[in-house]
């Protein structure tokens, strides 16, 4: 007799054979295609996801995983600049996935050692090697992430981070597009030892179909900001995993930024390892039309007195979809733990769609937790009083739904990159109205 | 200034629910009325009538403003054609700063009217100065739209608007409510600064005290959606001493 549950395993394996056969692991020497050939084995093993994963329940994974990637109409350039440009950062930039040394700084700063993974590869990078693709292999219990390890098993570039003192500038990672059908994979590692201090900015539409693993650890008195821009092109389609490991008294804020995109699926896995660590992890999404956009994140305090703040806000209209699935786990060892969540969307028409999954799950007995999802419209008595002093109707809705933003921007530390990233919204908006 | 004719209002979701019965009002240039009246007569109704909020339906009558038709413009326009509304409970809107509200609004209206906007720094004098004048501390500017006000800083705030705004006509919906006495006297110096011959007031209370201090014209008695009874100030002293019972009888 077959079980429905082995049935599912069978199906997902079956799925991960076929996109697995005619792929050949890149180029590499003994350690990567070690940790190579482990990520496939175990991709192997769980197979690739389907529509009946109970993780995938809210998004199809079928464009993620197909074979081919479906072709993405590229977006002209000039209508909306990249981001950061009056950021001072250390540019690195891919273009469909490849790096473009002529439109890059040179890889060199103060207290970074930066190597592209293509290189990593070939050398013996001692840390790279103990990195690559650990944080994912652990990312994998107690929720499998296929298409993770199907990135650290076949990505041939990506960015390779060692901070061990104070960044000068923040590096940035940008990422042009060139050919409408692109399929690109990229794997970044960044490791903070004691005490080091980096910002990490990523921005652009990447290709047509991006696959991108980002593994970061943190160590001890380390903190790291990342900022995000996924922007521009319509059709694109994402999966992105954020794989962050933190020791005591670290800091990790992430902030992301999703507008447009027929399919983005953002997942974050962090673990806090280390007493008295910090993560935040927030994003702002605008959708209209066409737009399926997921936060997937699972924090996991194992040690105590550590913070944890999950803030999403998804402004949506047109039919667009946001799914928000949140976890916070607290293992018993980690008393005194702070967690907070919040996902919210302010559906614009009544085609729009959010569905949330929040959840808490606990074993410490002394611990603050609370999490909290809404999905509403704009609040027809504010917009009133607004327009009643005069301000006109698009006028006071862009106020009001950047009101309901404020949350999630205010969780960017720097005042300068959280204006960039409210204008960017704000633009956004004025485009997007009826 | 003001010309209101027979007007009828009821719900939106339901017409069952009829407020106003043939409302009709007369306030020329330079005069202050006052409305007062049971509660649930529809003072409040014709207050978001006249600015047009949703969820009424107007079926019969008509409301001019200097002899432009206020039903058929949008509550922005109203606003701009000089109406203003102060609110019985006026809006707390978390993540909106008071300032960049208030900033916008006059911005919002000079445009409309033709006029240049005023420059970040030209409206923070303006608005320092005005917000000096009631009282209100420059920390409140700061905050979210109401969020977190006392009721009387509540209404502090509404009368802090007009006077950046600076309507030719203005509903002041029970702005006495909740004010101590100190409060309700530099609320009445802040409408007393403003009356001049080009501006009318409608002001709707419970209290004949805020009509020490602001001096009406013309007092109104509205019960059940009409304008029962019209007279002077001594009208307000008869409804304090006596009630309304005697009122409504004699019609
Ligand atoms: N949106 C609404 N839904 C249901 N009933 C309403 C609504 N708006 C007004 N009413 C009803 O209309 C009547 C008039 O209300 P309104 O608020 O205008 O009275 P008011 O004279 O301002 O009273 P008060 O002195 O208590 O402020 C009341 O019976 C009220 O319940
Ligand atoms: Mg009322």
């Amino acid at each position: 007799m077959v079980f429905p549950r082995q049935k599912l395993l069978a199906q997902k394996r079956e799925a991960a054979e076929a996109r697995l056969a005619p792929l050949t692991l890149p180029q590499g020497g003994k350690w990567i295609t070690a940790a190579r050939e482990d990520a496939r084995a175990r991709l192997a093993a769980t197979g690739l996801p389907v529509k009946r994963d109970e993780y995938w329940k809210y998004t199809d994974p079928a464009s993620l995983t197909a074979a081919q990637a479906p072709e993405a109409a590229l977006y002209e350039a000039d209508r909306d600049a990249m981001a950061f440009a009056d950021t001072e950062r250390l540019k690195i930039v891919f273009v469909d996935g490849v790096f473009d040394p002529a439109a890059s700084d040179e890889l060199a700063l103060d207290g970074v050692e930066i190597a592209l993974l293509s290189d990593a590869a070939q050398a013996d990078l001692h840390w790279a090697r103990d990195l690559y693709g650990a944080l994912e292999a652990d990312g994998q219990t107690p929720v499998e992430r296929p298409l993770a390890a199907f990135n650290t098993a076949h990505a041939a570039e990506g960015v390779l981070i060692r901070a061990t003192g104070k960044a000068a500038r923040p590096i940035s990672l940008v990422y042009r597009r060139r050919d409408a059908g692109a399929d690109v994979l990229l794997h970044h590692v960044l490791k903070l030892e004691p005490g080091a201090e980096l910002t990490v900015l990523e921005d652009g539409p990447a290709a047509a179909r991006f696959n991108q693993v980002m593994e970061a650890d943190i160590a001890d008195g380390a903190t790291l900001h990342h900022i995000r821009v996924q922007g521009r092109d319509h059709e694109r389609r994402t999966v992105a995993h954020l794989f962050a490991r933190l020791g005591a008294e670290s800091v990790f804020k992430s902030f992301t930024l999703t507008a447009n995109g027929a399919m983005v699926r953002n997942e974050a896995v962090i673990r806090l390892n280390g007493k008295g660590g910090v993560a935040h992890i927030a994003g702002t999404t605008v959708g209209d039309g066409a737009f399926h956009h997921d936060d997937t994140v699972f924090i996991t305090h194992a040690a105590p007195g550590c913070e944890s703040r999950q803030v999403f806000k998804k402004v949506l209209r047109h039919g667009a979809v946001g799914v928000f699935q949140g976890k916070i786990l607290v293992e018993q060892p980690a008393q005194l733990t702070d967690g907070y969540q919040i996902s919210q969307a302010l559906l614009l028409d009544e085609n729009a769609q959010f569905l949330a999954k929040p959840e808490l799950e606990i074993y410490a007995d002394d611990v603050k937790c609370s999490h909290g999802s809404t999905s509403g419209e704009i609040d027809p008595v504010s917009l009133f009083y607004l327009r009643a002093r005069g301000i006109p109707e698009a006028e006071a809705k862009l106020l009001l739904v950047l009101a309901f933003l404020a949350e999630a921007l205010d969780e960017i530390e720097d005042p300068d990159l959280a204006e960039e990233l409210r204008g960017r919204i704000e633009n956004w908006l004025r485009r997007h109205t009826d | 200034m003001l010309e209101i004719k027979n007007l009828h209002a009821e719900l939106e979701e339901d017409s069952e629910v009829r407020i106003l019965h043939g409302v009709n009002l007369h306030v020329k240039a330079g005069e202050v009325h006052a409305i007062m009246g049971p509660n649930g007569s529809g003072k409040s109704t014709l207050g978001y009538v006249l600015s047009g909020r949703d969820g009424y339906e107007v079926t019969e009558g008509s409301a001019t403003l200097e002899g432009a038709d206020l039903l058929e413009m949008e509550p922005e326009e109203r606003a701009a054609a000089g109406l203003f509304l102060a609110f019985q409970y006026p809006v707390e809107i978390p993540g909106v700063g008071n300032m960049t509200f208030m900033r916008t609004a006059v911005n919002a209206q000079r445009k409309a009217r033709g006029q240049e906007e005023l420059s970040a720094g030209d409206f923070l004098k303006l608005v320092r100065a005005k917000a000096k004048d009631l009282k209100i501390e420059p920390e409140m500017l700061k905050r979210p739209v109401n969020v977190g006000f006392s009721g009387g800083e509540k209404k502090r705030n509404e009368i802090l608007q007009m006077a950046l705004l600076e309507p030719k006509m203005c509903v002041l919906d029970e702005t006495d409510s909740g004010l101590d006495v100190d409060a309700m006297k530099l609320v009445s110096d802040g409408v007393n600064a403003l009356r001049d011959a080009g501006r009318a007031f409608l002001v709707i209370t419970h209290y004949q005290r805020l009509l020490n201090h602001i001096k009406p014209d013309v007092v109104h008695i509205m019960s059940e959606g009409r304008i029962i009874r019209t007279g002077g100030p001594e009208l307000a002293l008869e409804v304090e001493e006596q009630g309304y019972s005697h009122i409504l009888e004699a019609v």
